[in-house]
């Protein structure tokens, strides 16, 4: 069936992750298209993260299948699904503290090919990739710290950092947990810009809390609860819907 | 502490987090690297002048051997604690070569160091998917087979009197085989040259990738890296310098004692690697100093309490200078330099 449905980018099937008992995604049928920019939300433990894991191959499918234009992927190790294209960033900033971001892209860039065994080779011929780094770097605006090591970055810096890595990765698919989790209003609007431009060309998938960043980036959402999908459309049509009122979006209105 | 750690996967080892030496592109203090680098041939040239030659040899086998420990430690995060089996499994393949087969003793040495990746091998693959302390574990769990079959092995091995009568045949140049003054300078290119692979490995592409599974196990699986294939490369190569010192250990001493497979030998080049500091290479070389000449000082002068003194300064040392001899000598000496160019 997901043969024949070539415009889907990411599709899932009665997806279900069980820890112990303890359901935390519930058969999630997901239709992701592709180039569209597609929002996971929902209150928090309704398992927007974990279906991210599954989706990423960092936790292993209990049931169901995911299937990467119309290949299945499930069962997938992480760096087998980043080999077939889909990137992901972490919620919690997930850096590399002794590498400068200079270092960080180069070792994305070099993630992509073979060459990280060549351990006879100086570290020298990693510079190779050190133009397209330099247009990353510049990209997210830290070109002024590619030479620091990043665990003195600041924290918005660390997320922009974040974004030059997937953007690295030259990703058919990217997952993006929560880029504005815990920023100030300017370096939203700043991520909103920046997650707008990496995703010309690309399916975007991406959890956040906040609404204004939902919003102006999603063609879809999808809203999750205790792990089952509880309502899919477009924001406008979710932001209207009663049981998504009720559930989530009614207590962010009137906060 | 200050890891971020998006999976359970990753729970490592504490290391001190703000020295960025290891960082690459970061211009390396060339000139300082250059005279260090000098001072450093310097010592070992002009050790056997200095120290009785057998024991010349011993810190440097015992150096080797703590950068090889070093490569995992400090660079990837894996703490070994079975290196003894790849060390001491060179030693008598080492051994038993130059005894059977006479053939000079860089051949012998190189066919241990083979043997040594060898078994490396399916010890890696089976080990690097533990992490931690169960890591360490797994590795010692497996040394002590080796120690086992050593034991036992005895028509092969010579179980507990160790193979007697290794021979250091160097192309019939007798000086070499007979007075150890000669033998070490004829073995230390070989040492020199591992130590050498030491540091083309950790300032190599594979190296970066390396510190960066250290720093963050997931995030580089999500930059496509197949973690636990690094790892088992990463311990092969280690196991091989392992090798290449326990290899010339042996016909250094010319003989191969069970000693050299038990765990006491995979906890002391711990010991020996951490003194020094990890993820510095210079570390293992100043810890295996330090400790081969203090247990020489104490066991000439009739001292029984060599493992009270030891332990004791490795306590001192970890719990004062986490960095280890090298590692806070270096982080001081860089930190005057660079208050020294702010003015």
């Amino acid at each position: 069936m997901g043969v024949s449905t070539p415009q889907l980018a990411l599709q899932t099937r009665g997806l279900c992750k069980e820890f112990r008992g303890f359901r935390a995604v519930s058969s999630v049928d997901l239709d992701v298209h592709e180039g569209s920019i597609h929002a996971l939300v929902g209150p928090n433990g309704a398992g927007k993260t974990t279906l991210f894991n599954l989706l990423s191959g960092f936790l292993s499918v209990s049931e169901g299948s995911i299937e990467l234009f119309g290949r299945d992927i499930t069962g997938l190790a992480p760096e087998r699904i980043a080999h077939l294209g889909v990137a992901r960033s972490f919620q919690i900033t997930s850096l590399f503290e002794h590498l400068t971001p200079l270092e960080h892209v180069e070792l994305a860039l070099q993630g992509m090919t073979r060459d990280g065994y060549r351990f006879w080779r100086s570290d020298r011929s990693l510079r190779r990739f050190r133009a397209r780094a330099d247009e990353l770097i510049e990209e997210v605006g830290l070109a002024a710290l590619a030479d620091r090591p990043a665990g003195v970055l600041a924290y918005g810096q660390k997320r922009a950092l974040e974004m030059a890595l997937v953007a690295a990765l030259n990703p058919k698919v990217l997952l993006l947990d929560e880029p504005t989790a815990g920023m100030g209003v300017e370096d939203v609007d700043r991520t909103i810009e920046l997650v707008r431009r990496i995703s010309q060309g690309r399916t975007v998938v991406f959890v956040d809390h906040n609404m204004h960043v939902v919003g102006s980036l999603a063609d879809r959402v999808t809203v999750l609860q205790s792990g089952a999908v509880l309502a899919e459309g477009t924001y406008d049509e979710v932001r209207r819907d009663e049981r998504v009122v009720t559930a989530y979006l009614g207590e962010a209105d009137h906060a | 502490m200050s890891n971020d750690v998006t999976s359970g996967a990753t729970a490592h080892l504490d290391l001190p987090t703000d020295d960025v030496h290891v960082s690459a592109t970061t211009p390396r203090r060339s000139g300082l690297r250059w005279l260090l680098l000098a001072a450093g041939l310097v010592v070992a040239l002009a050790l056997p002048w200095f120290i009785y030659p057998p024991i010349a040899m011993d810190i440097a086998c015992w150096a080797l051997f703590a950068i090889s420990l070093d490569i995992l430690l400090g660079y990837c995060g894996l703490l070994s604690f079975g290196h003894a089996a790849f060390w001491g499994g060179s030693a008598y393949c080492t051994g038993l070569v130059a005894v059977h087969y006479g053939v000079p003793f860089p051949v012998a040495v190189l066919a241990g160091m083979l043997f040594a990746m060898l078994i490396a091998v399916p010890i890696g693959y089976l080990s690097v998917r533990a992490t931690g302390i169960y890591f360490a574990m797994v590795t010692l769990a497996f040394a002590q087979m080796i120690y086992f079959i050593a034991n036992q092995w005895r028509d092969v091995t010579g179980g507990e009197n160790g193979l007697q009568a290794v021979p250091k045949s160097f192309f019939g140049i007798e000086l070499v085989e007979t007075e150890s003054f000669y033998f070490y300078y004829a073995a230390l290119p070989m040492i020199l040259l591992g130590m050498w692979a030491a540091w083309r490995i950790v300032h190599s592409p594979f190296g970066r990738v390396l510190v960066a599974i250290r720093d963050n196990a997931p995030r580089a699986r999500a930059l496509g890296y197949d973690v636990e294939t690094y790892k088992v490369v990463a311990f092969v190569l280690s196991a091989g310098l392992a090798g290449l010192a326990g290899g010339l250990f042996a016909i250094s001493h010319g003989f191969v004692s069970l000693q050299e497979v038990n765990w006491t030998t995979s906890g002391k080049v711990v010991l020996m690697a951490v003194l020094g500091g990890i993820g510095t290479l210079w570390g293992g070389v100043v810890g295996a100093g330090f400790i081969v000449v203090l247990e020489d000082y104490m066991a000439s002068s009739g001292f029984e309490g060599i493992g009270i003194v030891t332990g004791s300064v490795f306590v001192v040392v970890v719990l004062l200078f986490r960095r280890g001899i090298w590692g806070t000598l270096a982080h001081h000496l860089g930190r005057r330099r660079q208050a020294g160019t702010r003015d």
